[in-house]
């Protein structure tokens, strides 16, 4: 694709982009607009990561992109081969050794370190967006940090179902101050919202950025009789018998038979290499 | 205009571009650490970090102010030719500026967002003799414990902070040497 | 032993195969040409150029003909063709006074100077299949007559000229561009034009009609109705003067509307506007009523909470492209979100469980 510019974007769309990831980087959790450009890929499928990734790649990274902890999803595979032509940077699967990451619904669970940048694919920035509707009042409700509406929400979960009921996309504030969305990752994930990594949020759609630079504090809304839950389902990993990581629920027969198997792809694997065993290889020994 | 002001842009713009501000965001996300910016080649006074940030996140959309001897129209040239940056006059209406600490301050001057914008503030590029570890001991987003800075006035950009979420965020530079500060680190002084 | 799905690649670039062999269709047929569709499927070509925000008709024909004649696929091809155009300047204000009308009626007077002139209408065809059609061979050539000398005044002008219809202030504030700056509310009036002009038909279409039937009805007359084309202009400062850069065929549709006035304002007319590329009369008169329904603030009507008055409502659904996007992209996997929402229900089942046997 020589006749595109490298990572895609022309120079003067990247720095509008830029400077808005500089922005987003000084005031953590807060939501910056941007005039998100139509992508050659429709609004909805990672547009604002990708245009993030295209203004944060340079020609020496290494990328992984995943969709659902997989590398190898149709969305993931698409955005990654994307960029492989664009940009001509280096790919791989091995969370460890990649320089940025586009994720689309996961953290990782290799935890991530110094110098690595996690790109997040996000629908709806907006976290009171459910509870209202229009942007010019959810707007005025970061300005004055009013943020009741959400407590009565959650508040209301308890009394209804004794528990909060936001399984993913599960609100956070930042070091005190923002309610952010942190894009739909489940629950589980949230803890790893705290990373020693650089963390950035793209709303291709809506036109937002947002970031969390290294070590900003997040917290998970909750209440002190009602506190945050980060809950997976109960079984080891099939394949690698992990009780760590998040799992996806595979029916493998007709009659509804389960197998619960690590959503992370990269690490379920690392871990078998490593002579882990799950009971469905163990069976199959 | 004179020839001068043709030459000292990026080499590689689009490369060489996605790699300063590589640069300067690590430095913008880690406030205390301090990256190297040789990518351009500004007239006298600026230095090569200063002008490659200038190169980096400045078009026709940012109005730069060009703070003390800064001002000069080998700058004015060599900016307009390589960014179609507007040049303004003073602090009030600047998307960047840049300049030494005293021909900046004060720090009120500048646009800060306003509380439905605070991104709507201006990020300024302070031109220091030297920049060295050590310094003022900084706490927040984008450090693990504690880091320090060489900060020129360390009660300005505490003020600065006690804004938060408005304010200005700064970048500085000495030579080939880029640090930041944003608003949300916390100045201990 | 359990082997998890892999091949993401292999089955895209199969998916793409398939794809082009299904575009091409019975290959014993002629191919079709991108220059059959510019002609022959001119108002299609229109609404993509339209609502990509594009004046190409090549490029719109072969957007077409890529995308299996799905338009809003189309629109959106072109769309991410225009984000890599780099942008060298802009055009002056097109004067539509000045336009070589094809088509200009007016539902407001009998007759108007500059005269009714159907132009190529589809309005008194009578809706019956054209077998003749199907055969092929068939040249029909329309009778001729010169073109009207000199610009043709608008109709909305004579009512201007006696006061009746509430003026529009001349400005030459440059407007503000969605295309390079995040929407922001409130939109002004020139912002929201800009949003409904590429806005999808279909939607504007709906919203107008829903303020026929009453959901804040504002009494629309078409005024005038012109179809042609225009010169567009751009300064070039190097030469300190305007030069023609080329001609585009626009669509303009003012509407007259019902009349506001108070105590101290005598009662006038009002106006709605839309302005498209191509001939894209059913966008253009849409876009018009939803413009006028979107005014209520300045023209001090009350918000009567209809759909097409609200500006945040109208300005973020409006556009196909994001829209489509959007609401296909459930199609992509979420088992990882719905993996978690199943735990959810697990547990609050399980709660409940508990607590029954509890109380037995």
């Amino acid at each position: 694709m020589t006749d595109y510019n490298f990572a895609y974007l022309d120079e003067q769309t990247k720095r509008m982009i830029r400077r808005a990831i500089l922005k987003a980087l000084a005031i953590p959790g807060y939501q910056v607009p941007f005039a998100s450009r139509e992508m050659p890929m429709p609004y909805g499928w990672g547009t604002g990561g990708v245009q993030v990734m295209a203004a944060t790649l340079v020609p020496e990274d290494t990328l992984k992109v995943i969709d659902q902890g997989a590398d190898d999803t149709t969305n993931a595979v698409s955005i990654r081969s994307f960029f492989e032509r664009t940009a001509g940077v280096a790919v791989t699967e091995a969370t460890a050794e990649a320089t940025v990451i586009q994720t689309r619904h996961r953290i990782p669970e290799t935890p991530l370190t110094e110098g690595q940048i996690l790109v997040y694919q996000v629908p709806i920035p907006e976290p009171l967006r459910f509870l209202e509707p229009r942007e010019t009042e959810t707007r005025k409700m970061h300005a004055l940090e009013e943020y009741g509406l959400m407590h009565v929400k959650l508040y209301e979960d308890i009394a209804r179902h004794g528990t909060i009921a936001t399984a993913y996309a599960y609100p956070v504030k930042v070091e005190g101050r923002y309610v952010m969305d942190p894009s739909p990752i489940p629950k589980f994930d949230n803890p790893k919202l705290d990373s020693a990594a650089i963390q950035l949020f793209g709303a291709g759609r809506e036109q937002r950025i947002y970031a969390l630079p290294p070590h900003t504090r997040v917290v998970s809304l909750d209440f002190e009789d009602h506190p945050f839950d980060p809950s997976r389902a109960d079984h080891p990993c099939a394949l690698c018998g992990a009780t760590d990581s998040y799992l996806d629920e595979v029916i493998t027969d007709d009659a509804g038979t389960r197998m619960f198997l690590c959503s992370d792809t990269d690490y379920c694997a690392g871990r078998q290499a490593a002579g882990h065993m799950g009971a469905a290889q163990a069976g199959a020994a | 205009m004179d020839a001068a002001s043709l030459t000292g842009g990026l080499r590689d713009p689009a490369r060489d571009g996605a790699r300063a501000f590589r640069a300067a965001m690590e430095v913008m996300a880690r406030p205390g650490t301090i990256a190297t910016l040789d990518h351009a080649a500004p007239p006298a006074p600026l230095s090569a970090a200063a002008g490659t940030l200038l190169l980096v996140l400045c078009d026709p959309d940012t109005p730069v102010w060009l703070a003390g001897a800064c001002e000069t129209g080998a700058v004015r040239d060599w900016l307009a030719f390589h960014t179609g940056a507007p040049v303004v006059a003073g602090p009030g209406d600047c998307a960047f500026a840049v300049g030494r600490w005293d021909a900046l301050t004060p720090l009120d001057a500048y646009p800060a967002g306003t509380p439905e914008y605070p991104d709507r503030s201006a990020t300024l590029i302070v031109e220091l003799d030297r920049l060295l570890p050590g310094g003022t001991v900084l706490e927040g987003p984008g450090i693990a414990v504690q880091a320090a800075l060489p900060l020129p006035d360390p009660a300005a950009f505490a003020a600065n902070a006690a804004r938060f979420p408005l304010g200005v965020d700064t970048f500085f530079t000495s030579g080939t040497h880029v640090a930041a500060l944003p608003r949300s680190t916390k100045v201990l002084v | 032993m359990y082997v998890a799905v892999k091949g993401g690649a292999r089955a895209i670039a199969n998916a793409h195969a398939w794809l082009a062999e299904e575009r091409r269709g019975d290959p014993t047929l002629p191919d079709l040409t991108v220059a059959q569709v510019r002609e022959q499927m001119a108002l299609a070509v229109n609404r993509v150029m339209a609502e990509g925000s594009l004046y190409d008709p090549d490029l719109a024909a072969l957007a077409i003909k890529q995308a299996r004649g799905d338009l809003i696929e189309a629109i959106f091809l072109i769309r991410a063709y225009r984000t890599t155009l780099p942008r060298f300047g802009a055009s002056r204000p097109i004067d539509t006074a000045a336009m070589a009308c094809d088509r200009r009626i007016s539902a407001t007077f009998k007759d108007v100077p500059g005269g009714q002139v159907l132009g190529p209408t589809f309005d008194y065809t009578h809706r019956l299949l054209d077998f003749a059609l199907a055969a092929e061979g068939i040249t029909p050539d329309a009778p001729r007559a010169p073109a009207p000398a000199g610009p043709v005044p608008h109709v909305t002008g004579f009512l201007n000229r006696e006061g009746l219809i509430q003026p529009e202030p001349e400005t030459d504030a440059t407007p503000p561009d969605l295309t390079r700056e995040p929407l922001e509310l409130p939109a002004d009036r020139a912002l929201r034009l800009q949003a409904l002009a590429r806005a999808d038909e279909g939607f504007l279409l709906g919203l107008a009609y829903s303020t026929q039937r009453g959901y804040a009805r504002n009494h629309a007359f078409v005024g005038e109705l012109r179809i042609g084309a225009v010169a567009v202009e751009m300064d070039i400062p190097e030469l300190g003067f305007a030069i023609e850069i080329g001609e585009i065929t626009v669509t303009e549709c003012e509407t007259v509307n019902q009349f506001t006035g108070s105590k101290t304002e005598p009662a006038q007319f009002t106006r709605g506007y839309g302005l498209v590329f191509g001939q894209t009369e059913r966008k253009s008169i849409a876009m018009a009523l939803v413009d006028r329904a979107l005014r209520w603030q300045e023209l001090g009507e009350d918000f009567v909470g209809a759909p097409a008055q609200d500006a945040e409502f109208v300005l973020y659904h409006a556009d196909n492209i994001q829209a489509t996007g959007f609401l296909e992209h459930i199609k992509l996997p979420h088992y990882v979100d719905f993996q978690s929402e199943l735990e959810l229900i697990r547990k609050l089942r399980r709660g409940v469980e508990a607590g029954a046997e509890g109380t037995e």
